[in-house]
């Protein structure tokens, strides 16, 4: 059956998505022929570029995978028990979404700063500088992107079935084989919706991370710290070249996590 | 006795849902526990898996061939145990699914994986879905689900077999198939089974023996036989077939149909056990007008309606409607042919 109105629904999806998308992402591509080959590949992988997309994909992913992890283990417990306070915990996920990011990223820098609470005790008995060193920023990313991970898990551990674990127990698995074979599978595919979320606001991430960062060259600086820097120096097509490689860049980074996904899911 | 179920007792705050009850399922029956919505059908089944646990008790106990089973998990006792909603894991092909309980095993109880496909080969062709293994539960019928859950069950080699409301999401033609599938099963590998329904049709044509639940109490055990046609009490009249309910006395083998006198008591007589006449015959019928006839069907079902507006069923062979072919509006005289009186009041 032919559903009616595909056309309408077409056209208008189009359209939208050149307006907001296509437009804005062709005008990058546009401006950044302003520069010459040679420019345009020595603004993209001088030193102090090259070593800001180390920071920021290494960064990000490190922190997508430790959102992974601990978000994952804080829907389960938001899910799965009934505690004093878990209505609170559940509103405070969401604080990382709500709140500006320079407000986040003062927070968390007088926080991580050598004078901060956790700074203070995390340079005097673990020797760790937080503030103002890569970790700086993993912290930041961190940050922000937890609540990814939270609110796609939780709809989908909800609709885990008592019976398939009681099933599954029935059957003689433990606990831990229940988890691993038969709740981890079913929620595998949101929790990998979450890391993508996750992992794709921090490739992004400007605001939270400019303050704790320092933004030391070819230490701490951010790449979207380098395109804002590029452009107040009205290095516009220059500013656009990096921004190109980083579309790139995130574009197959999402690829291959959504093939991770459609792989998944296709066993589901 | 190969499971004993003695004074248990479960309470869920304030409500009962099984109040003092004992039993005792026979070594390979297949045993209907039926009842409405909130009998404490599904919670003595699950007490009897061990997916709840009953109030704690000196007196109370639950014995799998003589030994006491509280406190062991429903894996310790070993028992099969088929959900409603089948309950199937669907990131799991049907082998996947069928096989899982044997994967899971580790130690001594380890089983190498031709064993394994040896032991699931039999169960899908055991189910009749030998060429379907590779298939995930959603692309299965509801019935097709159904067997899969009950070969996965099977497959661990339980004791028992539990089954919890089995046919409830299937539509009725496949539901009928199933019951017969599953009867010639449990002919065929003759494990006492255990199944709960609120379907009494479902449990007069599978079961060999019945248990009729009714708030947390059980009504009355025996066998399909005895519970339809000797019934212990009017619950379980009325919930195993439609009944009707006059009030009046019985003189002899006569029913005086009477309300308003002393003495009258409430008296059940079943659809098919009572005879219409155009005429008053002598024995004295009960006058009636007839609402509806519906023809479609082994048998006549007519709807009555007596001076009191209340409805009366009756069910008629063809051959006894065609004889005297009532039409509706015509008036026309019940007389019970087998009347049933409780000492205890029930009010249906």
């Amino acid at each position: 059956m032919r559903l009616p109105g595909f056309r309408l629904t077409f056209g208008f999806t189009v359209t939208y998505l050149s307006l907001v998308v296509l437009i804005p992402l062709s005008l990058l591509v546009w401006h950044t022929f302003n520069l010459t080959f040679t420019d345009f590949i020595n603004t993209v992988t001088s030193r102090q570029v090259v070593a800001s997309y180390r920071l920021t994909f290494t960064a990000t992913l490190l922190a997508a995978l430790t959102n992974a992890v601990f978000g994952f283990m804080l829907a389960w417990s938001l899910v799965r028990y009934r505690f004093p306070g878990r209505r609170f915990i559940d509103a405070i996920v969401d604080i990382p979404f709500a709140m500006p990011t320079a407000v986040s990223g003062i927070a968390l820098t007088t926080l991580c700063a050598n004078t901060g609470w956790v700074g203070y005790y995390a340079e005097k008995y673990l020797g760790w500088q937080l503030a103002y060193t890569p970790t700086g920023v993993y912290i930041a990313l961190t940050f922000i992107g937890l609540p990814f991970v939270v609110r796609t898990l939780q709809p989908a551990l909800e609709d885990l079935d008592k019976d398939v674990e009681e099933a599954a127990e029935a059957l003689g698995a433990t606990r831990f084989q229940t988890f691993r074979r038969i709740l981890f599978p079913a929620v595998l595919p949101a929790l990998l919706t979450g890391f993508t979320l996750a992992f794709a606001r921090a490739l992004g991430e400007y605001g939270s991370v400019v303050f704790i960062a320092g933004n030391i060259p070819f230490s701490t600086e951010i790449t979207s710290l380098l395109i804002y820097t590029k452009l107040e120096e009205f290095e516009y097509p220059k500013a656009t070249a990096i921004a190109l490689v980083m579309l790139v860049a995130s574009f197959f980074s999402m690829l291959f996590i959504n093939l991770i996904q459609w792989y998944t899911s296709k066993n589901n | 006795m190969s499971i004993e179920i003695i004074n248990v007792t479960k309470t869920f705050g304030n409500y009962t849902a099984l109040n003092n009850v004992s039993l005792v399922i026979p070594d390979g029956k297949l045993v209907a526990l039926l009842g409405p919505s909130g009998s404490g059908k599904t919670t003595l089944l699950r007490i009897i898996a061990g997916l709840d646990v009953f109030d704690a008790n000196p007196k109370s106990d639950i014995r799998f061939k003589g030994k006491s089973v509280i406190g062991h998990r429903i894996a310790e006792r070993q028992v099969g145990f088929v959900f409603q909603h089948y309950a199937l894991f669907r990131h799991m092909n049907v082998y996947q699914n069928i096989a899982f309980g044997l994967k899971v095993r580790r130690g001594k109880n380890w089983m190498p994986r031709q064993q394994i496909r040896e032991r699931v080969t039999e169960l899908l062709h055991l189910i009749q879905l030998d060429n379907l293994e590779r298939r995930y539960p959603d692309q299965l019928s509801g019935g097709q689900r159904q067997r899969v859950a009950l070969a996965r069950a099977l497959a661990i080699e339980p004791q028992f077999l539990l089954l919890d409301e089995p046919f409830g999401a299937l539509d009725a033609k496949v539901r009928q198939n199933l019951r017969r599938w599953l009867r010639q099963l449990h002919e065929q590998i003759k494990l006492t089974s255990v199944f709960v329904t609120h379907d009494q049709e479902e449990a007069l044509e599978l079961a060999d023996e019945i248990v009729v639940l009714n708030q947390g109490k059980i009504e009355q055990e025996g066998t399909p036989d005895e519970v339809f046609h000797e019934p212990k009490s009017a619950f379980v009249m009325d919930f195993l077939g439609s009944v009707n309910l006059f009030h009046g006395r019985i003189e002899g083998a006569s029913v005086i149909f009477d309300s308003k006198t002393a003495g009258h008591r409430p008296i059940f007589v079943r659809p098919h056990e009572i005879d219409l006449f155009p005429e008053n015959p002598n024995t004295g019928g009960l006058p009636t007008k007839v609402r509806r006839v519906q023809l479609a069907g082994s048998i006549v079902k007519i709807e009555l309606q007596d001076e009191s507006q209340r409805e009366i069923f009756v069910e008629l062979s063809h051959e006894k409607y065609n004889v005297y072919n009532f039409g509706i509006g015509d008036t026309v005289f019940a007389v019970p042919q087998r009347t049933v009186v409780f000492a205890e009041y029930y009010s249906i």
